[in-house]
Order: structure tokens, then C-alpha cells, then sequence
């Protein structure tokens, strides 16, 4: 403990964007030593993870398919952490998303109703909602934690759609593997370029950021998340209600990964299955504090991470490397950010001797 | 005990062993939380514990070497969370998820190459004579060096807090440090311990799950455990005691739920496999909805930073 923290008074408008940009050199100076002890050249690994995913027509496309359901998900929750908020459990509300609007893909199957995507969409959302507004209830009515419960119904969701697509929604077709039929034609999210996988959840997630935008700069509700987040009592003087704002950041969050979970099952992967979400709603929340708690920051640490995710798969098929590596990075950027995060409140002094706590004066 | 009573012993045992990980974590987490330091990482320092303890295990063959390099892992762990939180000031809900987050990874690729390699189990302690008495000689006196350590650990961390000057005063910078600090005692060093020991204990939870429980490797072998953890010591509203009662009735859903299914009951495996989950949202609900008693027993900083100004 040879360092020595002097708050500046104020937030250091500089270092809140100079943060994330030290924090990212700094992992990725950890990434290269971790490549190293894996027996592996680091520069050319640094290469294949980070540079070769975009190097090629279809890696381009690839990145933004990825980084949509972060950016959909990612400002909702940014919204909410603003406000002291802790929905932890949007991998839960996305994959309801995915059971409820791809529920609705599977009944309406055959069709060809024009209306079957939407209404997907809206069972999408519901469902993200609905999973959502168990913990903002128990949390506004009983004082329960929602870090807590939210978490916990992550595994619950989890757990139902194994039994789903294992049980009653197994497609007949499928040689017994635990999964449903694809989608039919009006079931999936239409393609926005013909020949790349973008499909209509990435210019959702686009539409999200703007409107996240406007909600936070413009309107009342937005303010007072920002209030209650930075000046609770503030908050509490100026008569704003705690149990709207834990709704509707739980509504609004649970929305959102709703519809990043239907957008993934009726796009890129095509049906339901286990294997529905690579984390997506556990990288959010590094993808919301990375981006600032801001919804243009969200978009750019959205696309980040979804270069880590390009980069793992890559780094496994040419460096047979473990894919659990873009986990390890994901997580190594999240701690580098807090740390560095540190010097937007305080200045870091290294002290030369072994001082007492209470060696500096009373500011 | 012979006849219709045969049955009561094997379940005994199982659900001593469902309690025993989540005792250990829980009982670390109390130690961290009555310091004021909320660390939401149990998840992902059992993990490093199932690992760390399942590795050097297989390279020693020395289970006890194993209990000890995962308890030596959660602590490491524990440290990374310390300088954030409690020497960069870092948010502790965040950083907590960060470290959840960075054990999944990190255990995962640390595990490859320990998939499918399984261990004999820990040895069970036996009292000579004492160990062959019916019923009582199985469920008492043969249980291995983690069950054994989880309640004599739950004692010594009751003692300790309760009987003691220093436990005393761990439990004063949780509930004001700055009061505590005026009066001069060093709250950092003394939260720095507390973090460590709760890592240590969580690495513990973990190596018996990887090396007792089911003895093998395998990813994400916690599956929500240490979350379930931090519930118990909500539960326990912060007192040693009440995580024991608690972590045996979570590990008496978890057997439940085995037995429901062995016992040919109709549901599909997975939704009695949520059991666990719903029963941990449940009891959330009931210990926090009186909001009185949940203020009187939290710990007054859990979770807030502290800065010496003077």
C-alpha cells in the first residue's frame, strides 16, 4: 500500500473517456503475456484476435452481428446501473425472449403471415419483461436484492428451455437432438444485405442506441436516473419515486434482452437450441460500464466484444487456442477498467515510506 | 438401525455433502461481509478452489496439498478484488462481477486438459470403534477432512467475531469505519484479511465439490453455488449459527430433488432441477421483507468504499 489517493474534488472529465482507452492497452498487454505462457507468439496471436476477424468481407459483417444483442442489451442496463439498478440476470430475460418470441415462430409455423416476425418481436420483448419485472416486483414490494434473484432465474430460464427443446418442442425431424425446427421463412429476421448474415436485430440495435440517447439527454425520466445515481438524497428530496425508476430499468433492460434473445434465435442461429447465447448477457455488463453507461459508448465497447468473441473463435481454429480465452480477456479488460477508472476521482501519488494511513492532512 | 429405517442414513450423507461446499463459501463470505466488503465473486473464486485443488491433487496425489492450493487460489483471487475495491476504490458490486466473470474463463482454460480424469475422493477421517457404530458411526465419524473442517472453521469464525478483541473490532469497521478509524485501527489492513480469508474459504467450498463431491473437473462445476452462498448469509441475517441451519436446508432441496426423481416422481428432471434456484428466491423474500430486521443486522458499510480523509 506504497500509493496514496488524493481525491481532485471533481470528476476528471479527461480521464473518464482516457479510462477505458488506458484500461484496453492494458489488457492488451496482459493478453500478450497470457499468449506467451500458452507457448503461443504473442504478436502474431495479438494479430489473429484483435486484426485478422476484420481483415476479410465477411469477418466486417460478422462484427456487427455479433455486437448487436450487446448494444441491445447492454443500454438497457447501462440505464439502470445509472441509477444503482443491479439487473445481473439479462442472460435470464434473454433467453425468455428467445423462448417466448420464438414460441410464437414455432405456433404460427407454416403460415406465411406476413405478421409472424412481428409478432415474434412482441413476444420477444414480453418475455424479456415479464422475466425482468419478477425481481423489480419482489425487489420494489419485498426489499429483496435483485442481483440476487435476477441471477438466480438466469439458471431457471436456462433449465426451462433445456426442457423445452428436449421435451415438448423437440423437433420431430431432429434425430432426438435437443433442439426445434428452423424457423420457416416468415419466422426469421429479414436480411438487410443480401450475402452477409446482418440481419434486421443489428439495425434494431442502432435504432436502440439513438433512442437510448435521446431517453437519457432529453427526457425527465432519464434525469432522474442520472439524479438518483449521482445525488441519491438529492433524489430523495426532490420527491422522485425509487420503485418507478427500479421498474422501469427493469422493464426497459428485460425488454431489450428480450429482443436481443428473439432477434438471435429467428437470425443467425435459426432455431432453439441450448446453446442460444455465448454469454451475451454477462458480457453486457462489461460492454455497459466499458462504454461509459452511455449509450454511444455501449455502441463502441459493443463492438469491441464482439471482436473478442471473432477473435476467440479465430485464435481456436488457426492457434488452436481455448476459446475460454476470450472469457479470460473479457474479464482481465473489466478489471483494468475499474482500476483505471480510479484516477476519473482521484489523483494516484506513490508515497516513498511506509506512512500510517493518516499520514496526509484533512482535505 | 435395520429395516424400514435403512434409508434415513445414505440421505443424511448426501445432504451433508450438498451442504458442506456451500457452508465453507458462506462462511467466508460472513467473515468479508462483517468487515463491510460485499464481494460477489464466491462464484468464480470456488471455481479457481475446484481447479486449483483438483490440479494439484493430480499432480501430487496428496488431497490435502489440493485443499490447500485451492484455498491458497480463492484467497489469490480474493486479493485481485481487495487492491481494486479496497486500495483503487473500485465499485465493489462491479468489481465482483468482474471477478465472477474472469474465474468462469480463466478455470475453464486452466481445465482443458483435466476434463474426464477422475480422483478417488478425499479419505474419510474414521474414529477407530466410534466410525462402526450404526447409523451414527457412518454420519459422525466418517466424513472427510472438509466436512469436519466446515464445522470446526463455522465455530472458529463464531468464536472469533463474537468472543473476541479482534473480532470485535473487524465487526466495528463493517458496521462505521470511520469511527473505527479515528480511533486508529487500520480498517484496510484489517478488510484486506477479511477478503482473503472469505477467498480462501470460498477456494475451499470448491475443492470439496471437485474433490469429494463429485470427484472430477468439470466447466462451470459450481453452477450457481456461490451465488447461493452470498443468499445464505442474507439469510442467516449475519450470524454463524443461522448459515448452518441455512446451508444444510439448501442442501436438503438440493437432495430433494434427487430423491424426488430416484422415488419415480413424474416431473421433468429440469424443473426439479430449479428447485434450488426458486427456493433461494423464495427465502430472499421472507428474510428481506422485514426491512427492520435487515437494517438492524446488516453490517451499516457493507459494500460502501472508504476513504481515510484524516
Amino acid at each position: 500500500m506504497f500509493i496514496r489517493l488524493e481525491p481532485r474534488g471533481q470528476r476528471s472529465a479527461p480521464w473518464s473517456y482516457a479510462s477505458p482507452v488506458l484500461a484496453l492497452a492494458l489488457s492488451l498487454v496482459t493478453a500478450a503475456i497470457i499468449f506467451a505462457a500458452l507457448g503461443k507468439d504473442p504478436l502474431q496471436s495479438l494479430y489473429t484476435f484483435f486484426i485478422s476477424p476484420l481483415t476479410s468481407a465477411t469477418g466486417r459483417p460478422e462484427l456487427f452481428v455479433k455486437a448487436a444483442p450487446l448494444v441491445l442489451i447492454a443500454v438497457g442496463l447501462s440505464l439502470g446501473f445509472r441509477a444503482n439498478v443491479w439487473n445481473i440476470g439479462a442472460e435470464g430475460q434473454y433467453t425468455i425472449g428467445a423462448i417466448l418470441g420464438g414460441g410464437v415462430g414455432l405456433a404460427l409455423y407454416g403460415d406465411g403471415n406476413p405478421l409472424t416476425f412481428p409478432a415474434m418481436m412482441i413476444g420477444g420483448a414480453v418475455g424479456g419483461m415479464a422475466w425482468a419485472a419478477i425481481p423489480a416486483f419482489l425487489r420494489t414490494r419485498f426489499n429483496a436484492n435483485e442481483i440476487l434473484t435476477s441471477l438466480m432465474l438466469t439458471y431457471v430460464a436456462q433449465l426451462l428451455l433445456i426442457y423445452l427443446v428436449a421435451g415438448p418442442w423437440r423437433d420431430p425431424q431432429g434425430y432426438g437432438f435437443p433442439q426445434s425446427r428452423l424457423f420457416d421463412e416468415s419466422g426469421t429476421s429479414p436480411n438487410l444485405i443480401a450475402g452477409t448474415r446482418l440481419h434486421f436485430g443489428v439495425l434494431a440495435a442502432f435504432v436502440v442506441v439513438g433512442l437510448g440517447w435521446i431517453l437519457l439527454a432529453r427526457s425527465l425520466i432519464g434525469f432522474q436516473l442520472k439524479v438518483v445515481g449521482q445525488a441519491p438524497r438529492a433524489a430523495r428530496y426532490a420527491g422522485f419515486s425509487e420503485s418507478r425508476l427500479v421498474w422501469f430499468s427493469m422493464l426497459l433492460g428485460g425488454g431489450l434482452a428480450g429482443l436481443a434473445g428473439l432477434f438471435e434465435v429467428a437470425g443467425p442461429v435459426g432455431q432453439l437450441t441450448p446453446q442460444i447465447s455465448p454469454g451475451y448477457g454477462f458480457t453486457a455488463i462489461i460492454v455497459a460500464f466499458l462504454g461509459r453507461l452511455h449509450p454511444l459508448g455501449v455502441l463502441l465497447a459493443g463492438l469491441l466484444l464482439a471482436l473478442s468473441y471473432l477473435g476467440g473463435e479465430k485464435a481456436q481454429i488457426e492457434l488452436g487456442m481455448p476459446n475460454a480465452v476470450t472469457g479470460i480477456f473479457q474479464g482481465i479488460l473489466l478489471f483494468y477498467l475499474l482500476a483505471c477508472d480510479v484516477l476519473i476521482l482521484y489523483r494516484v501519488k506513490i508515497r516513498r515510506r511506509f506512512g500510517s494511513v493518516s499520514a496526509g492532512a484533512t482535505s | 438401525m435395520s429395516g424400514d429405517l435403512a434409508w434415513i442414513v445414505p440421505v443424511i450423507l448426501s445432504v451433508i455433502s450438498a451442504s458442506t461446499p456451500l457452508l465453507l463459501a458462506a462462511t467466508g463470505e460472513l467473515v468479508t461481509e462483517k468487515a463491510g466488503v460485499l464481494n460477489l465473486g464466491v462464484e468464480g473464486m470456488m471455481l479457481a478452489g475446484a481447479i486449483v485443488g483438483f490440479a494439484a491433487t493430480v499432480a501430487t496425489g496428496s488431497g490435502l496439498l489440493g485443499i490447500a492450493g485451492a484455498a491458497v487460489a480463492g484467497a489469490l483471487l480474493a486479493l485481485v478484488f481487495a487492491v481494486l475495491t479496497l486500495t483503487f476504490l473500485a465499485n465493489q458490486v462491479a468489481t465482483g462481477l468482474a471477478l465472477t466473470i474472469f474465474g468462469v474463463g480463466f478455470t475453464a482454460l486452466m481445465g482443458t486438459g483435466y476434463v474426464g480424469i477422475a480422483l478417488q475422493g478425499l479419505p474419510s477421517l474414521n474414529v477407530p470403534g466410534l466410525s462402526d457404530l450404526p447409523a451414527i458411526g457412518p454420519i459422525l465419524f466418517q466424513q472427510d477432512i472438509l466436512v469436519y473442517g466446515s464445522f470446526a472453521l463455522l465455530a472458529g469464525v463464531g468464536w472469533f467475531l463474537y468472543r473476541t478483541h479482534a473480532g470485535l473490532v473487524l465487526r466495528s469497521i463493517g458496521d462505521s469505519h470511520d469511527a473505527a478509524h479515528a480511533i486508529g485501527y487500520p480498517v484496510v489492513a484489517i478488510r484486506y484479511a477479511a477478503v482473503a480469508f472469505g477467498g480462501a474459504m470460498s477456494g475451499l467450498g470448491g475443492a470439496y465439490l471437485s474433490l469429494a463431491y463429485t470427484p472430477m473437473w468439470a466447466e462451470n462445476m459450481t453452477a450457481g453455488r456461490g451465488w447461493i452462498a452470498l443468499a445464505l448469509v442474507v439469510f442467516a441475517a449475519w450470524r454463524p449459527w443461522r448459515l448452518l441451519l441455512g446451508a444444510y436446508l439448501f442442501g436438503g432441496v438440493t437432495i430433494l430433488q434427487s430423491a424426488l426423481q430416484a422415488a419415480g416422481v413424474r416431473i421433468p428432471p429440469q424443473f426439479l432441477g430449479m428447485l434450488p434456484y426458486l427456493v433461494t428466491i423464495v427465502v430472499l423474500v421472507i428474510i428481506s421483507s422485514n426491512r427492520a430486521r435487515i437494517r438492524l443486522n446488516a453490517p451499516a458499510c457493507l459494500a460502501k468504499p472508504f476513504y481515510a480523509v484524516g
